[in-house]
């Protein structure tokens, strides 16, 4: 099943009189289950595919369909709410809410689904055990270390059971230790739950746990090829 | 549910420091209101107050021809058998007290120096006195005395005068001339009113009426209510072609006018105060939300939708509220009992007998005018902070992502 099909899509920036096309011309279907790395010098457009895939930005021009439903045209609170439900994220930066504990910062996603509070309780212990940050629930992050940061916030990404996990460069920000350990929980959790995950990255160690590698340069897809992942 | 409050006091946690000056700004700001409109409605209460009950009274009866301005005591001004008419008005039921007063004009003289004053002939056993009862020394007139006056405490210090010295009252009588005789000083009076006290004698009636060749005659009868928003019904039901009858409406009309603007400056001296410390909670929003436009993106990219950022964001605003207000009506409150029962000393402002101020200002709020600030500061308060609050549910969650990285 597709869980992401992009046909045709542009994204220019403009900045005064600068046009920068920073996609041009994708065509790419992510299906059900990968575990899929994007790779590529930098500018080349990891971050706004990446961006469009996750109904952050819209495109220029082409369309964007994100598991059946086509996001281009929809408004800002249609986008928000297939975001909660179907896509989840991991950033560069440890992007937690400061002022919540990790257990709060898992149980935020659930909150504005709206779940019941049982459910949560369950789901963010379930996802903390995961991550192996039970024994850190009540922590908030600025006593959390980069890679449990990031971990929590691998456990959000996944809280909410979504299709599609998002990660831009999830372990640029991490020594090699902790990076491997976030990719070992994430391949986990792919092949456990079939989640799909798309990295955008850099990382030798990322793209080992891939199993299919896009290459971008310039904006459009140069290489597209499947990998034996690590697992 | 998302529990707005917990977040929302939490983040204001995070500068702790900060938020504690914007919901000590908005205290202040309350309690400044607070003790403004106590002053006002304390002056005006007390305006009110000394007017009515020095100087007019809540109804006035007059002869048809009487002219207030000439304070003649030519018979034609005059009301005859005033004891009579007083006592039929006193018969009333919302009638407090009726009693009839001679006004002459006059000039005081001791030694080589004469002061022109207002000569009052009242009945000493009328309780409508009572304002006139507080002495600083001596003692109040009776009835019978042939040659005792009581002066104003102010007048009295101009002069060298005290109780048991003696003085020349001359006087503009019924006919057109002038009499002169000796008056002993009996006591000294104080209202607390020194424009008022400065320029009043007073007579026993029978003696004033005798020394203006007034006869048994008197220039008004001074009615107070026991409800004073029952005059019109009062004068209409007294009124008859031989007599005026005023009530304290007619006979206080500027006082009544600065009243009723007293409200409208009110509500722009609110509106100037609570602009400023509004500006200040606004600044602290804002301040917070460019701080957490990162955070914002995160919350976005998670599903936050932008009504529920909003309301992130005036939960802030209200918890600010909730602190600075409550504080500031605390305070506000103490400060206007304090100075209620104080006073504040002002002296004489030299208003004019149509508007009478004590020296002392007594703040007076009421609990309406109170419940009436509150409410305001915290509406504006919240109304004002949709701004912020909007301006960071409308971020772009990409732009939100990208500012701080
Ligand atoms: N908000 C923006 N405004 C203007 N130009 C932008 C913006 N975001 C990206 N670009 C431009 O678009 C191009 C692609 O940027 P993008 O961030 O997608 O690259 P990337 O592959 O993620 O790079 P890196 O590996 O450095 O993260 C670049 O030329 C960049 O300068
Ligand atoms: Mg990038």
């Amino acid at each position: 099943m597709e869980v992401a099909k992009l046909t045709n899509v542009t994204r220019t920036y403009k900045i005064g009189q600068v046009e920068t096309r920073a996609l041009n011309g994708i065509n790419l279907t992510i299906e059900s289950g990968e575990f899929t790395s994007l790779v590529g010098p930098s500018g080349s457009g990891k971050t706004t595919l990446l961006q469009l895939i996750g109904c952050l930005d819209q495109p220029t021009s082409g369309s964007v369909i994100i598991n059946g439903v086509e996001t281009t045209g929809l408004n800002r609170n249609q986008r928000a709410d297939l975001r909660k439900g179907t896509i989840g994220f991991v950033f560069q930066f440890f992007a937690l809410i400061p002022t919540l504990t990790a257990y709060e910062n898992v149980e935020m996603p659930l909150l504005l689904n709206g779940k019941s509070a049982a459910e949560r309780r369950r789901r963010v212990m379930e996802l903390l055990e995961a991550v192996g940050m039970v024994d850190r629930a009540n922590n908030r992050p600025d006593q959390l270390s980069g890679g449990q940061q990031q971990r929590v916030a691998v456990a959000r990404a996944l809280v909410t059971n979504p299709k599609l996990i998002l990660a831009d460069e999830p372990t640029a920000n991490l020594d090699t230790e902790n990076g491997e350990q976030v990719m070992e929980i994430m391949k986990k959790l792919n092949k456990e739950t079939g989640t799909t995950f798309v990295f955008a990255t850099h990382d030798p160690r990322v793209i080992k746990y891939a199993n299919r590698v896009v290459t971008l340069q310039d904006g459009v897809i140069v290489k597209d090829v499947p990998a034996n992942g690590k697992s | 549910m998302i529990n707005y409050f917990k977040l929302a006091y939490r983040n204001l946690g995070r500068h702790r420091r900060r938020s504690l000056l914007s919901g000590l700004a908005l205290a202040l700001g309350t309690a400044l209101l607070m003790f403004i409109a106590a002053f006002f409605q304390g002056e005006m209460r007390s305006a009110m107050e000394s007017t009515l009950r020095l100087n007019s009274g809540h109804l006035q009866v007059r002869d048809a021809d009487y002219d207030p301005d000439k304070l003649s005591v030519a018979w034609d001004y005059l009301i005859e058998t005033p004891q009579q008419v007083a006592a039929q008005i006193q018969t009333l039921d919302v009638v407090q007290t009726a009693t009839p007063r001679l006004f002459a004009s006059g000039i005081v003289s001791v030694r080589d120096e004469s002061v022109g004053v207002q000569i009052i002939g009242v009945d000493p056993a009328s309780p409508a006195n009572a304002p006139y009862r507080t002495l600083m020394a001596g003692a109040f007139l009776t009835a019978d005395d042939r040659d005792g006056i009581l002066i104003g405490y102010p007048l009295a210090q101009s002069l060298g005068l005290s109780v048991g010295d003696k003085l020349t009252l001359l006087v503009n009588t019924a006919d057109g001339s002038v009499d002169q005789q000796p008056f002993t000083v009996r006591g000294i009076f104080t209202t607390g009113t020194t424009a008022y006290d400065k320029g009043i004698v007073f007579l026993p009636l029978a003696k004033a009426q005798a020394f203006s060749g007034a006869g048994d005659r008197a220039s008004i009868i001074f009615v107070l209510l026991k409800d004073r928003e029952q005059a019109e019904a009062v004068a209409a039901a007294i009124s008859s072609p031989n007599y005026q009858v005023k009530t304290w409406r007619e006979l206080n009309q500027l006082l009544v006018l600065v009243n009723d603007f007293s409200d409208a400056y009110l509500v722009v001296i609110n509106l100037i105060i609570l602009g400023v410390t509004v500006t200040v909670i606004v600044n602290t929003l804002l301040m917070s939300v460019f701080e957490r436009t990162r955070e914002i993106g995160i919350l976005s990219a998670i599903g936050m939708k932008g009504r529920q950022i909003v309301t992130l964001f005036l939960a802030e605003a209200f918890l600010l509220a909730l602190g600075g207000v409550t504080a500031g009506t605390l305070a506000g409150w103490a400060v206007s009992a304090y100075f209620g029962k104080v006073g504040i000393y002002f002296g004489d402002l030299g208003l004019s007998a149509d508007m009478l101020l004590e020296d002392r200002i007594y703040t007076y709020l009421t609990l309406e005018s109170a419940v009436n600030l509150i409410v305001t500061a915290f509406v504006i308060t919240l109304l004002a902070s949709l701004y912020p609050a909007r301006m960071a549910a409308r971020m772009e969650p990409v732009e939100a992502l990208h500012s701080a990285q």
